[in-house]
C-alpha cells in the first residue's frame, strides 16, 4: 500500500504566514491526484511538505501507513520531477537517472538494467551519453522523469514538471504521463496551476486556494457539482458566468431574476432548495457551454430566452466564444460555430436551465445538492437526445 | 575597420606599453651585467645578454622558493575548500542567523594586516607555533577564508536550490550533495578562488617578514628584499630576482585560466 494521508496539516512560516491551513487529503494507492489552484495558494508548499523538503508545521503526513514528518527525503521512499528539472550537469544523462540508485549501493547490473528500462519507456535509449546542456527541454524532461522512474518508489511527485515546454509538447507530454501512469500503476501526486493539466490527468483532483482546500472530487463531479464560486468559477474554460440575481417566486413556481427583470424559469427539480431564497439575492451560475443560440438550440423552452447584443466573437473553429451584454451585466456563451452573429448585433440566446448553478451570496457556497445537480444533468441529456434534430453541439 | 575602431585600438596599444613599460625595465636590466647598467641607459636594449643575474639571483632565493611553495599550496587548499565549505552551508543549508555569520566572516576582509601582526606573533609563540611552516599556512589560511568564503557563496547562490533537494530526494547525505554535486560544478568558482589566493599568499610581504624571519621557513618575497645589498645595489640581480618570484603567479594564472570556462551548469535547469 502507498497512499498519503495528510491530517489537519499546516504550514505556518516565521510563525505568522498561513501557507497551508489544516489539510485534509486521502490519496489512494495507485491513483493519479492532481492539487490545483492559483499561484501562491499552497500546492506546491503540500507537495513538498509530503517530499519532506518542508517542515510540518501542525498536523501528520503517512506515506504507505507510515508517519514521516520526521523521516528524511531520501527514507520516505519518494521520487520527485522539479519544475526546472534539477538535472545535474556534470552527469552525463545514465549518470543523472542512476545517481540515486548508486548512492543506495544497487548491484551495478540491476542499475543498469534498470536506467535502460526506463530509457525506453522514455525513448531516450541514445541520449544516455550526453550531458543535460545537450538535450532540448523535452528531452530534459524525460531524463527527469526517468530519474524518477529507475528509483521504483511508493509515490512520485511532480511539481509543475510541463510548466516550461511549449504548448504542444506539453499536450504530448500530458498523455505520456497519463500512459506511464498506467504502466507503472504507481501512486502520484501532481501539482499544477494549469486547470485543463488537471482535468485531464487527474483521478481525483484537490483545488486549493488560500491554503485551504476547497473541494477533493474527480474531474466529472468538479465540473458538475463545484462546492462553491471559486472551484465553479476555476475549472472550466471559459470559466462559468456569475451572475448576481434574486429568486422570485410566481403562481408557475420560482423563478431567477437578473438584473433588469430578466426572467429565468427555475427547473422543478431545483424548486426544493431555493425556495427557502425566496425573495433574496443569490449568485447565479451558469457554464458558456450550456448557453445556446436559438437558431441552434435543442429543446430550446421560450421562457428562458435572453436577448443580448454581442460585444465580441472568438471563433475558434470547433466553437465560437460569444461576449454579451445582458442587460448590465456580461455573458460569455459558447455557441455552435455556424452561428450568425454578429459584432453589435442582437441575438437571442438559450439558458438551458437545468444546468443552472446557486450559490449563496454569503457563504458562496452551491445551493442546489449534487443529488438534485445530477437529475438536472439527466433532463439536459435527455431533453438533448429527443430533441435531436440534426443540429449537435458537445 | 572603421575610424572609431582605429583609436580604440590605438588607446588600447598605449595603455598596454604603459603597464608593460617595467616588465620591459626589469627584463632588459636582468639581462645585462653590473658594468653595462652602470654605462648604458636604463632603457636601452643589452648589446650582449648576461645570465650572471639569472645565477646569483637564484642562488640567493632558491631556498625561499622552497619554503614559498611549503606554505603557500596548503594554505591555498586550505582556504579554499574551508571558503567552499562556508559558501555552501552560507547559500544552501538554510540555517539561523546564516546572514549575520556571514557578516562577521566578511569583517575578516576588512581587518588591516598591521594591526594584528604584534598579537599574531604572540599568539603564535603562545602556542608554540612561532617558527614553524605552520605559523605561515594558518595565518593565510584564516586571512583567506573571508575572501573564499565570500567568492563561494556568490557562486554557489547562483547554483539554484532544487538541484539540492534533487539530490536529498536522490538519497545523498550532506556531506554527498557537497561533494558529488557542489564540487563537481564549482570548478570555475575553485579555479577564481585559486588564482586569487595562490598571488596573495604568494606576494604576501608582512605576515613572511614577522613570522618568517628565520631561514628555513622565510618566504621569498623576503628573500628577493634581502637580495639588495647595503653598500651597492646589483640591479641585474635584483631584478632577475624579482622575475623569478613573479613566476609562479603568471604560471598558475595561465594554466588556471585554461579552466576558467563559462556555461559549466548548462542544461541543469531551464535555461
Amino acid at each position: 500500500m502507498s497512499n498519503v494521508i495528510l491530517k489537519h496539516v499546516w504550514k505556518v512560516y516565521d510563525g505568522k504566514v498561513e501557507a497551508v491551513k489544516d489539510a485534509n487529503l486521502i490519496i489512494n494507492d495507485k491513483e493519479f491526484a492532481v492539487l490545483v489552484g492559483p499561484s501562491g495558494c499552497g500546492k506546491t508548499t503540500t507537495l513538498r511538505m509530503i517530499a519532506g523538503l518542508e517542515e510540518i508545521t501542525k498536523g501528520t503526513v503517512e506515506i504507505g501507513g507510515k508517519i514521516v514528518n520526521d523521516v528524511e527525503p531520501k527514507d520516505r521512499d519518494i521520487a520527485m520531477v522539479f519544475q526546472n528539472y534539477a538535472l545535474y550537469p556534470h552527469m552525463t544523462v545514465y549518470q543523472n537517472m542512476s545517481f540515486g540508485l548508486r548512492l543506495r549501493k544497487f548491484p551495478k547490473a540491476e542499475i543498469d538494467k534498470r536506467v535502460k528500462e526506463a530509457s525506453r519507456i522514455l525513448g531516450i535509449e541514445n541520449l544516455l551519453e550526453r550531458k543535460p546542456k545537450q538535450l532540448s527541454g523535452g528531452q530534459r524532461q524525460r531524463v527527469a522523469l526517468g530519474r524518477a522512474i529507475v528509483r521504483d518508489p511508493k509515490v512520485f511527485l511532480f511539481d509543475e514538471p510541463l510548466s516550461n515546454l511549449d504548448a504542444k509538447l506539453r499536450v504530448q507530454m500530458r498523455s505520456e504521463l497519463k500512459k506511464l501512469h498506467l504502466r507503472l500503476n504507481a501512486t502520484m501526486v501532481y501539482v499544477t496551476h494549469d486547470q485543463v493539466e488537471a482535468m485531464t490527468m487527474a483521478d481525483k483532483i484537490v483545488v486549493i486556494k488560500d491554503g485551504i482546500i476547497q473541494q477533493i472530487d474527480s474531474p466529472f463531479n468538479l465540473y458538475h457539482y463545484p462546492k462553491n464560486t471559486f472551484v465553479a468559477g476555476f475549472i472550466g474554460s471559459p470559466s462559468m458566468n456569475f451572475l448576481d440575481a434574486s429568486v422570485v417566486g410566481k403562481d408557475d413556481g420560482l423563478w431567477i431574476k437578473l438584473k433588469n427583470d430578466i426572467m429565468l424559469k427555475v427547473p422543478k427539480i431545483y424548486e426544493e432548495e431555493l425556495v427557502d431564497y425566496k425573495g433574496k439575492d443569490i449568485v447565479f451560475g451558469i457554464r458558456p457551454e450550456d448557453i445556446y443560440d436559438k437558431m441552434f438550440a435543442v429543446a430550446a423552452k421560450s421562457e428562458n430566452t435572453v436577448s443580448v447584443s454581442v460585444d465580441i466573437l472568438e471563433p475558434l473553429g470547433n466553437q465560437t466564444i460569444l461576449h454579451a451584454k445582458v442587460g448590465e451585466d456580461l455573458v460569455v456563451a459558447s455557441i455552435d460555430p455556424k452561428t450568425e452573429a454578429e459584432v453589435g448585433q442582437k441575438i437571442d440566446l438559450v439558458f438551458d436551465m437545468s444546468m443552472m448553478r446557486a450559490f449563496d451570496v454569503e457563504t458562496q457556497q452551491a445551493i442546489i445538492t449534487k443529488e438534485k445537480l445530477e437529475h438536472g444533468l439527466n433532463e439536459s441529456k435527455s431533453a438533448r437526445v429527443s430533441g435531436n434534430n440534426g443540429s449537435s453541439k458537445k | 575597420m572603421k575610424l572609431s575602431r582605429v583609436g580604440i585600438y590605438a588607446i588600447l596599444i598605449v595603455a598596454a606599453m604603459f603597464f608593460l613599460f617595467p616588465i620591459y625595465l626589469l627584463v632588459v636590466t636582468s639581462l645585462k651585467s653590473l658594468p653595462a647598467i652602470y654605462s648604458t641607459s636604463s632603457w636601452s636594449l643589452p648589446t650582449s645578454i648576461d645570465w650572471s643575474g639569472f645565477v646569483m639571483a637564484w642562488r640567493g632565493l632558491k631556498q625561499g622558493f622552497i619554503n614559498s611553495f611549503e606554505f603557500t599550496i596548503p594554505a591555498v587548499i586550505f582556504s579554499v575548500f574551508f571558503g567552499s565549505l562556508g559558501g555552501f552551508a552560507l547559500t544552501k543549508i538554510k540555517f539561523r542567523g546564516a546572514n549575520m555569520v556571514f557578516l562577521f566572516i566578511l569583517f575578516g576582509m576588512f581587518l588591516p594586516y598591521q594591526v594584528v601582526l604584534i598579537p599574531l606573533v604572540k599568539f603564535m609563540a603562545s602556542v608554540h607555533l612561532y617558527g614553524s611552516i605552520w605559523s605561515l599556512i594558518l595565518t593565510h589560511t584564516a586571512y583567506g577564508i573571508p575572501i573564499t568564503t565570500l567568492i563561494f557563496r556568490n557562486f554557489y547562490s547562483s547554483v539554484p536550490m532544487s538541484l539540492i533537494e534533487a539530490g536529498k530526494v536522490d538519497g545523498a547525505n550532506v556531506w554527498q550533495i557537497y561533494t558529488k554535486i557542489m564540487i563537481p560544478i564549482s570548478i570555475p568558482g575553485i579555479v577564481v578562488a585559486v588564482i586569487w589566493q595562490f598571488t596573495n599568499i604568494w606576494n604576501n610581504f608582512l605576515f613572511g617578514l614577522t613570522l618568517g624571519s628565520m631561514p628555513d621557513i622565510r618566504p621569498v618575497t623576503v628573500m628577493l628584499n634581502n637580495l639588495k645589498g647595503s653598500m651597492i645595489s646589483q640591479w641585474n640581480t635584483l631584478m632577475a630576482g624579482a622575475l623569478l618570484t613573479a613566476l609562479p603567479t603568471i604560471i598558475v594564472y595561465l594554466i588556471m585560466g585554461k579552466y576558467f570556462v563559462k556555461g559549466l551548469l548548462g542544461g541543469a535547469v531551464k535555461g
